[in-house]
């Protein structure tokens, strides 16, 4: 495996198994009485949250702890950042600390990448302004694939905002490693100009891919994407390609609904649909800290389990 | 003093003898003597180089370049005279202003400065500068543009291109349509969508230069188009151009070489910001369509868009990191890989689109001249053979925004000559 984890791309698929596999495991210990591990001892985490995110910062925090790791977190609000500190400066002082891995959200895209640069721990990408978001694309094919057994030929549908989403990017990228077919569904004002570059389909229409697919997975809407005239209304946009119990009940039996949150309740998603039993949104949130432990642990190379 | 440069390949010709005394050629043969002899057995002989599109940085930002910083690197580049833009600190939209910037370029005396004056006040795009007074100064202004911003505003620009009329003057327009562009980070493709940048459409430059074409042949004036970038562009202006309309365009060396998937991929890692520019690199295929163009005369000129940016506005994450790229001091070199060693141009071809087709649009006197006796002694001696890795720190600019840095490019400048006087001998300043 990479030394970092920065793109779903940096996975071939025995690394991506590798790590579902490793997080299978983890999860039993999950289910103990007492969760921690002692394989990262001695090593330590830096969490250097440029953007907020408590979400995702607490999820990498808990799987770090869980592990044993010494976990710092540094959040640009307060901090030298705001006083104007440069990503570089802000790398070379990790560095001096010693950081083992370097976790990092920042707004933007390509940030890890450079980061990478600088140190060097290994890197892990919480997120990079509207490129990717890999543990959470490695957190849904988990998710997934306890759901339904195998991505193999499964037929996953990702819905909304796909211009601006690391999720989806990153998702797009990691089933097809995973040999699951993705088609993207969004108003053509939300898909990247040259979407058909991509490898998976492209629809405009929910309603006719919904009994096509076994997993259905809707994006977060900006609020402020409407005012930028991606599309007319959050009624309009709800009405078109948000998910209620009508457009669920087209959906197979056994297919599942996916969101990475925060959600939008009443607007890309019913609440009554998000909080169905189809609906895998808490799951996500449990296997978040699974999956997250998996790549720390992989990384930062400990020992046997 | 005379200087006789013995057995240069004048435009790539056969060896000759150019002798230099009180500024002027005196003479070209074989077997000249008399004066101080300069061997330049294999070197290619072209007029000294002229751009029209030169970042000085100076008034206020001396720590990026000054004009004498950048005048050296001009040099060394081969060139004579720069076209100094106006988007300083404070901009040059005054008399006061172009004087202080044509002075300095002065006092420095080894590269002709030719300040260009903003089209509107403070670059805002609002209102028009004084570009009468500008042309009637001492700077004798007849290039202006707000180049980094776009005249946008359609009245203005039409106004802006009939006013200079008065002076032989020529507005140079920074094609980019703000609205299409806001936020933009890179060309807008195929990379940029799975980068995740903010996509700078070819539509933004398109739809301006379509536009400032019609506005010019309404009004009967001359426009200039600034670093042209798309395929779709060279089209327009083909179609601008057959028509006879008075429009011309350069392109920068970067545009003739460098791709947008070297933000994705190359040798100094992803999403470097060497590689962030403005216009922003485009694909090979509008490469090819700007080589093609720059061949057959529909882009008239290269220009370097020369942008020094200090150190650390490079090294930050990209969506932070300045605009622009160095290239006085490789423009040569880069315009031999893709223009000569491609078999696109010959020398006379280069010295046509980097020197007489440049001193032309601006209306610098006593640059551009054919290679003859009674023209002005600006020369270039350049040898073409080397092949090394660029190695920014030899480089006399003060700043090391090199996309080329480690690349292997032909040739090299030997010697400049601006008004028989060397300003760079044995590829050093003189």
């Amino acid at each position: 495996m990479n030394r970092h984890l920065i793109s779903a791309a940096d996975l071939s698929r025995d690394d991506a198994l590798l790590i579902l596999d490793t997080a299978d495991e983890l999860a039993r210990v999950s289910d103990r009485s007492i969760k921690k591990l002692p394989t990262l001892r001695g090593r330590t985490v830096v969490n250097l949250f440029f953007e907020d995110s408590t979400r995702t910062r607490i999820s990498f925090e808990a799987a770090a702890k869980r592990l044993s790791a010494d976990v710092i977190n540094f959040s640009a609000k307060g901090s030298s950042v705001s006083k104007g500190e440069s990503l570089k400066d802000t790398a070379l002082t990790l560095q001096a600390m010693g950081a083992d891995a370097v976790v990092i959200r920042h707004g933007a895209s390509g940030a890890p990448h450079r980061l990478a640069s600088w140190v060097d721990g290994s890197i892990v990408n919480a997120g990079d302004g509207t490129h990717e978001h890999p543990t959470q694309a490695l957190l849904d094919a988990f998710t997934m694939r306890r759901r339904l057994s195998t991505l193999e030929g499964r037929r996953v549908t990702i819905v909304g905002d796909v211009l601006h989403s690391r999720v989806a990017r990153s998702n797009v990228l990691l089933l097809r490693t995973l040999g699951a077919e993705v088609t993207l569904v969004a108003p053509p004002t939300l898909l990247p100009v040259t979407v058909e570059s991509w490898p998976c389909e492209v629809s405009y229409d929910l309603d006719s891919v919904l009994p096509k697919s076994d997993v259905v997975m809707m994006l977060r809407v900006q609020t402020e994407r409407m005012n930028a005239a991606f599309f007319p209304s959050a009624r309009e946009y709800s009405r078109r390609y948000g998910l209620d119990r009508d457009r669920l009940a087209k959906m197979p039996e056994e297919a599942i609904v996916m969101h990475p949150g925060p959600m939008n309740r009443g607007m890309e998603i019913a609440a009554d649909v998000a909080d169905s039993a189809r609906s895998t949104i808490v799951e996500q949130v449990a296997n978040g800290v699974t999956i997250r432990m998996a790549v720390l642990y992989l990384l930062l190379g400990g020992e046997t389990l | 003093m005379t200087y006789l440069i013995k057995n240069a390949r004048i435009l790539g010709g056969d060896p000759a003898d150019i002798q230099l005394r009180d500024g002027v050629i005196t003479e070209i043969g074989t077997g000249l003597s008399g004066g101080v002899e300069i061997d330049a057995t294999g070197l290619i002989a072209l007029p000294g180089l002229v751009d029209l599109h030169t970042h000085l940085r100076e008034p206020g930002r001396e720590d990026a370049e000054t004009v004498e910083s950048g005048t050296r690197a001009a040099a060394l580049g081969g060139f004579t005279a720069v076209h100094a833009m106006a988007n300083t600190s404070p901009v040059a939209d005054t008399a006061g202003v172009v004087e202080q910037v044509w002075r300095l370029g002065q006092e420095t005396g080894v590269c002709d400065v030719r300040p260009v004056g903003a089209v509107t006040v403070g670059l805002g795009g609002e209102r028009l500068a004084e570009l009468g007074a500008m042309a009637d100064s001492a700077a004798r202004v007849r290039v202006f543009s707000d180049d980094g911003k776009c005249v946008s505003d359609a009245v203005l620009m039409r106004r802006a291109l009939e006013y200079v009329k008065a002076f032989d003057g020529v507005i140079a327009q920074h094609a980019q349509e703000p609205r299409l562009t806001e936020a933009a980070q890179m060309n807008e493709g195929a990379v940029s969508g799975r980068l995740g940048l903010t996509g700078w459409p070819a539509v933004a430059e398109e739809a301006i230069i379509a536009r400032d074409c019609l506005l010019a042949a309404h009004v009967g004036s001359r426009l200039h188009i600034c670093h042209v970038s798309t395929a779709g562009s060279v089209e327009i202006i083909r179609w601008a151009k057959s028509k006879g309309w008075n429009v011309t365009a350069e392109v920068t060396p970067h545009h003739l070489l460098l791709t947008d998937d070297l933000i994705e991929n190359s040798p100094v890692g992803s999403y470097n910001p060497i590689y962030k520019v403005n216009p922003p690199l485009r694909t090979a295929d509008d490469v090819r369509a700007l080589r093609e163009a720059l061949a057959d005369g529909t882009i008239d000129c290269v220009a370097t868009d020369h942008a020094p940016h200090p150190v650390e506005d490079k090294e930050s994450e990209w969506g932070a990191a300045a605009m622009g790229m160095i290239g006085l001091e490789t423009a040569l070199s880069v315009v031999q890989e893709s223009m000569v060693e491609t078999g696109l141009l010959d020398w006379a071809g280069v010295a046509d689109r980097m020197s007489a087709r440049p001193a032309r649009i601006g209306r610098v006197e006593g640059h551009g001249m054919p290679l003859a006796a009674g023209s002005t002694a600006s020369i270039v001696l350049y040898d073409p053979v080397p092949r090394v890795p660029v190695e920014p720190h030899g480089f006399a600019s003060k700043s090391r925004n090199t996309p080329y840095e480690g690349l292997s490019l032909p040739g090299r400048v030997v010697a400049t000559f601006l008004r028989g006087r060397p300003t760079v001998l044995e590829g050093k300043l003189a």
